[in-house]
């Protein structure tokens, strides 16, 4: 029944009612304001109860204030379907096959009225039917593992996430694909890189900054970029791809520990963090950067390790943090902190007897900095040596949130402190590097001689 | 064997066919019988601060070559609510044009290029559109639903335009009938093209996003002339809210046309409402041939299904006579290729337009949607042939044609030639149906070309970055409370005060009305003298002379006032005008010192009188009309006279030599 009315409440499903008019009519709506004549829309359930949505026969819709109503007259019903033109994926002997394991990702999309919200097109045939050039790269298949939105990935879905990779890798595919929502992308990948690994293959995660419902999208391409990565690079890595500039020009691939999401909205916003990317990929081209990478094997001799302790935590430090805001962390159960500090890796006196009374209660607390650059350097001034003599231990330059899961996954294997410290200090995959390079840190200040110059030519 | 074709014969035959007449020479009555059709869709730049979606400067442009950075983009279809890509939407993904944004910091931020979501409407232009809309009579929605229009030429870089409706099922009232509006609606402006060249095409942002309104009518009109007066009509309605921006590019129309059996061409982006009567002309005619056209293939040919074009390679030194343009041959693989058309001859040179014809829809279409620059094509028909009688026999030879085909040369890269011949069989078999559904590009000649496919209703879609805005009951009361009078009552009060009519498109246009009147009623004064003064004295002015700073309408009721409470006589505003409007700094007593005004009595103008008739018989011996009398010496009391008495009396005074 309320199928009739989707999202409609209150006044305006009561004037629906009244006049017996459900969506998807055609109805002539006489008001104060004049005739009005449309389609009755699903309004989205956010929006109020005072207007009724109406497409027009131009295309355009309007909201009609329901205090104007005079009358409403149904003249016909024609309910909308919508539907991706599905074509059967071809399958080309010779063609990498690749997996694309599906999360709620907008890769390809059709748009939902009841929301006004974006929902995937997933199956092979409906991308072939979006994107066609992917059957020149390869021969795909896809699941949908679940749909869920990038937020609302945790735990449980990394873990079945790693045991579906593993299980496709043993059945001997060339290359899998994540397609994954950008908000949260770099802890899935972060959490990837530590429970996948000696992947024989690569392994990429992929979303979009514009979803594919309009022509600028970078889904395609980025789907594209991913594929080809994903079918045929010699990089058997857990990446990310996504676009260099926010021109249609390349993606780049970036490690799954080193990398972030840095810009609310372009689509360029992925960047490797203190380091340099693994590699560029356009249409036609892989492009190594990094020389040392694990290259593709033949064997299928991936290891998967499925754990993840859930009371951990991430905090991020600010001048005058109250020492309770740790006790009710230790109170709560929380067996890990991290702790994001300022410059090489500090916090304030104040909480100092909090961090000692978690410590004796047996939490492991990790240092990172909230500069995201740069290494945590205790040593440096006495409130770092304070801080480590009283049981926090420096992250070296992991990123804080790559800390978060590792500290997950390291508790989920054990709950020795001392194995958790061995875990999590001895890098798996450049989460912690020796060295950081010149060029691993790029901030271009705009206005600067030098650097516009170079922005007239270069596209960022 | 063949007998040669005559292209000019055959076109002027055909122009006789099609019945074309020249615009000065058609009646309304011709129009009427074609079943002539027009609407329009006119885009007018609202004057606000910011941009409709972000808050960038509204009107600040750059130079064409000025930038600061680049973005380079593709637009692809997407899939419409419906389930299907639309039309226009394939065309354009063909063509796969590199689309180029040339950035400037200034006047582009990060939602230009389509990198950040839109912030919340602009008010400002929200009140401004909800004011146009209720001049226009129409129904206000009860809430703003943001919509996007496909668009996927690039113009816009998200793909799409941002666009809401405010009001729909209005109507004007024109001297002899009524237009209904169809909706009238708020949208971000596009980017301005730099160039489109092959596969590039760049634009620049500084106009994207600019707010407008954009006016849509049925098609009631059924003459190019009631097309005109509509477009003006909607032009100083608009520019009576003096919330609206003016100069070049400010107001843009996009024109529809159709005739009896005819389709919907919108004729896009005029930017003179005085281009639409002979543009609008010579599409009915171009439609009309193409009707003729349609009817002869249908004859010729019973089964379109079957019909295919044939093609065959030909290699550049069996065309001595032409070079092929390089432009198109820059591709690794590039070819040449002859086309036999099955049954087309006296088409490809049937007339469609003045100086133009059927081919030259083909070489339009080669253009856009296979990016081949032009001359892209030559063709069996040209009015000069262009190669030689013994290589189009050649070609025939290779194509093994029959004598009714007709042929086409065009070169190109392999990719771009593939979608060439698609093109150039696709717009043949459209011919079979009459007049194909598209967008066109109008010339200041009063012709026009081929843009692009005319997408459909399915080309809108929900923004789904936007939340909907209600109109309050309230809002509406507020915005009555000041609106302009309307356009029909300024013309019916124009001509009552009995102004010339000759002044109303300049009153109307400057938004002059309300000065006009303010100034009639305020100082009793003449309307026809301030009609004129305005409308003839004042444009004159204003057509020859540069003011070193802006000039402010109002100031000519100031200069009213200044007269009047100086007693001067009203003739002397005439002499000031001119050095007002260069000077618009300058004080009144100033510029009555530069018109060299003298006061003296009217006695005193009086008497010189009789010395003056004097005078002029001994000097006109032979012209000794009394006109031409009284013309010289008002001619000689002017100096003296002006700002010191009323000409009229004088002129009375001069003729009859008596005051009354
Ligand atoms: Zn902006």
């Amino acid at each position: 029944m309320s199928d009739l009315f989707k999202g409609y409440k209150g006044k305006s499903l009561l004037v629906l009612k009244k006049f017996k008019i459900r969506v998807w009519s055609e109805t002539l709506i006489e008001t104060t304001r004049g005739e009005f004549k449309g389609i009755i829309l699903p309004r989205s359930e956010y929006d109020d109860d005072l207007h009724i949505v109406l497409k027009l026969i131009t295309g355009y819709n309007i909201g009609i204030d329901v205090n104007t109503i005079i009358n409403m007259k149904e003249l016909g019903y024609k309910e909308a379907h919508y539907k991706i033109p599905e074509k059967e994926f071809p399958f080309s002997k010779g063609k990498p096959n690749v997996k694309l394991f599906g999360t709620g990702g907008t890769i390809a999309s059709r748009l939902d009225y009841r929301t006004g919200a974006v929902i995937p097109a997933f199956s092979p045939g409906e991308l072939y039917g979006a994107v066609p050039e992917l059957a020149d790269i390869c021969n795909l298949t896809t699941e949908k593992l679940f749909a869920v939105f990038s937020e609302n990935m945790g735990p449980e879905e990394y873990k079945t996430l790693a045991i579906a990779i593993g299980e496709e890798i043993k059945k001997g595919i060339d290359g899998i694909i994540i397609g994954h929502g950008t908000d949260t992308l770099h802890h899935t990948a972060s959490a990837l890189s530590f429970m996948v690994q000696n992947s024989p293959v690569p392994i990429i995660l992929v979303g979009s900054q514009r979803s594919s419902d309009r022509p600028s999208s970078d889904a395609a391409l980025n789907l594209i970029h991913a594929t080809k990565a994903a079918g045929q690079s010699d990089i058997a890595e857990v990446m990310v791809c996504m676009f260099g500039p926010t021109s249609d020009e390349y993606a780049l691939l970036h490690s799954g520990t080193r990398v972030r999401k840095m810009h609310s909205s372009y689509r360029s916003t992925f960047r490797t963090i203190g380091d340099t990317p693994i590699a560029m990929v356009d249409k036609e081209k892989i492009t190594p950067i990094w020389t040392d990478y694990n290259h593709r094997r033949n064997d299928r001799n991936v290891e998967i390790y499925p754990y993840f302790e859930e009371k951990v935590t991430l905090i991020y430090y600010y001048p005058n943090m109250q020492p309770d805001i740790i006790d009710s962390l230790v109170e709560n159960g929380y067996k890990g902190i991290v702790i994001a500090g300022t410059g090489l890796g500090h916090v304030n006196k104040l909480v100092y007897p909090a961090i000692e009374r978690a410590i004796k209660r047996g939490v492991a607390i990790y240092m990172t900095v909230q500069t995201l650059w740069g290494y945590v350097h205790m040593f440096v001034y006495d409130t770092g040596r304070d801080l480590m003599s009283k049981g926090i231990i420096p992250a070296e330059n992991m990123l804080p949130e790559v800390a978060y899961i590792k500290l997950g996954w390291a508790l989920g294997q054990t709950n020795d402190l001392d194995k958790v410290r061995q875990i999590m200090l001895s890098p798996v995959n450049r989460e912690i590097t020796e060295r950081e390079p010149y060029n691993g840190y790029l901030i271009f200040q705009g206005g600067v001689p030098g650097i516009d110059d170079f922005l007239k030519k270069f596209h960022k | 064997m063949d007998i040669k074709f005559d292209a000019v014969k055959n076109y002027e035959k055909t122009k006789k066919i099609v019945g074309y007449l020249p615009r000065e020479k058609t009646k309304p009555q011709d129009y009427y019988e074609m079943g002539f059709k027009c609407g329009l869709e006119i885009h007018q730049q609202l004057k606000t601060e910011k941009k409709l979606f972000c808050r960038c400067p509204a009107g600040l442009y750059q130079k064409k070559d000025e930038y600061d950075a680049e973005v380079i983009r593709h637009m692809r279809p997407t899939l419409s609510e419906m389930g299907e890509y639309d039309g226009t939407a394939l065309m354009e993904f063909k063509t796969r044009k590199n689309i180029t944004y040339h950035i400037k910091n200034e006047t582009a931020c990060t939602y230009e290029i389509d990198d950040t979501p839109p912030f919340i409407l602009n008010m400002q232009a929200l009140d401004i559109v909800l004011e146009i809309s209720l001049l226009l009579n129409t129904n206000i929605v009860g809430e703003l639903h943001i919509t996007r229009k496909q668009y996927l030429d690039g113009s816009i870089p998200t793909g799409f335009q941002r666009t809401a409706l405010v009001g729909i099922e209005g109507e004007i009232q024109l001297k002899k009938k009524k237009i209904r509006i169809i909706q009238v609606s708020v949208e971000e402006d596009a980017c301005r093209e730099v160039s489109d060249i092959g596969h590039e095409r760049v634009y620049i942002t500084d106009r994207l996003g600019m707010p407008l309104v954009e006016m849509v009518t049925y098609p009631d009109m059924k003459t190019p002339a009631e097309a005109e007066e509509a477009g003006q009509y909607l032009r100083f309605l608009t520019r009576s809210t003096e919330r609206v921006r003016t100069g070049i590019g400010a107001a843009r129309e996009d024109v529809n046309v159709s005739i009896n059996g005819g389709t919907r061409v919108e004729i896009k982006g005029v930017s003179h409402i005085k281009w639409i009567p002979e543009l609008t002309h010579n599409e009915a005619f171009r439609q009309k041939a193409l009707l003729e056209v349609k009817k002869i293939l249908n004859k010729r040919i019973t089964d379109p299904s079957k019909w295919r074009i044939k093609s065959k390679d030909v290699s550049a030194s069996l065309l001595k006579s032409y070079n092929c343009p390089s432009k198109n041959l820059s591709g690794e693989k590039n070819r040449i290729v002859c086309v036999n058309l099955p049954d087309f001859r006296g088409i490809l040179s049937f007339f469609t337009q003045p100086s133009k014809m059927f081919a030259n829809e083909l070489i339009d279409r080669l253009k856009v949607i296979a990016c081949l620059e032009k001359p892209n094509m030559i063709h069996s028909e040209e009015l000069e042939p262009i190669i030689s009688e013994d290589e189009l026999s050649y070609i025939k030879k290779i194509l093994n044609t029959k004598e009714n085909d007709a042929q086409i040369i065009t070169w190109g890269s392999d990719q771009d030639i593939k979608t060439a011949l698609e093109t150039i069989e696709e717009r043949c078999l459209l011919a079979f149906k009459g007049i194909p559904n598209e967008t066109r590009k109008s010339f200041r000649d009063g012709t026009n070309i081929f843009e692009r496919v005319l997408p459909g209703p399915n080309r809108m879609y929900p923004d789904t970055d936007s939340a909907p805005i209600p109109i309050e009951e309230s809002q509406i009361q507020e915005a009555k409370k000041s609106l302009p009078s309307s356009i029909a009552h300024r013309i019916k009060q124009l001509e009552e005060w009995k102004i010339p009519s000759d002044t109303y498109i300049y009153i109307l246009k400057q938004n002059l009305f309300e000065l006009i009147k303010k100034i009639i009623e305020d100082f009793d004064e003449n309307p026809i003298f301030v009609g004129t003064l305005i409308g003839h004295k004042l444009k004159n002015i204003e057509g020859k002379t540069n003011p070193v700073s802006l000039f402010n309408y109002s100031k000519i009721y100031a200069l009213f006032a200044y007269v009047i409470k100086n007693k001067l006589k009203k003739e002397i505003i005439k002499e000031m005008l001119p050095v007002m409007y260069k000077n618009p700094n300058m004080d009144f007593d100033s510029i009555l010192k530069i018109t060299k005004y003298e006061k003296c009595s009217e006695a005193r103008i009086i008497s010189f009188l009789p010395d003056l008739k004097e005078k002029f018989k001994k000097i006109n011996n032979s012209k000794k009309s009394s006109q031409a009398e009284s013309l010289w010496i008002m001619g000689e009391l002017h100096p003296i006279a002006k700002g010191n008495m009323d000409f009229d009396r004088l002129r009375r005074m001069v003729d009859g030599g008596k005051d009354e």
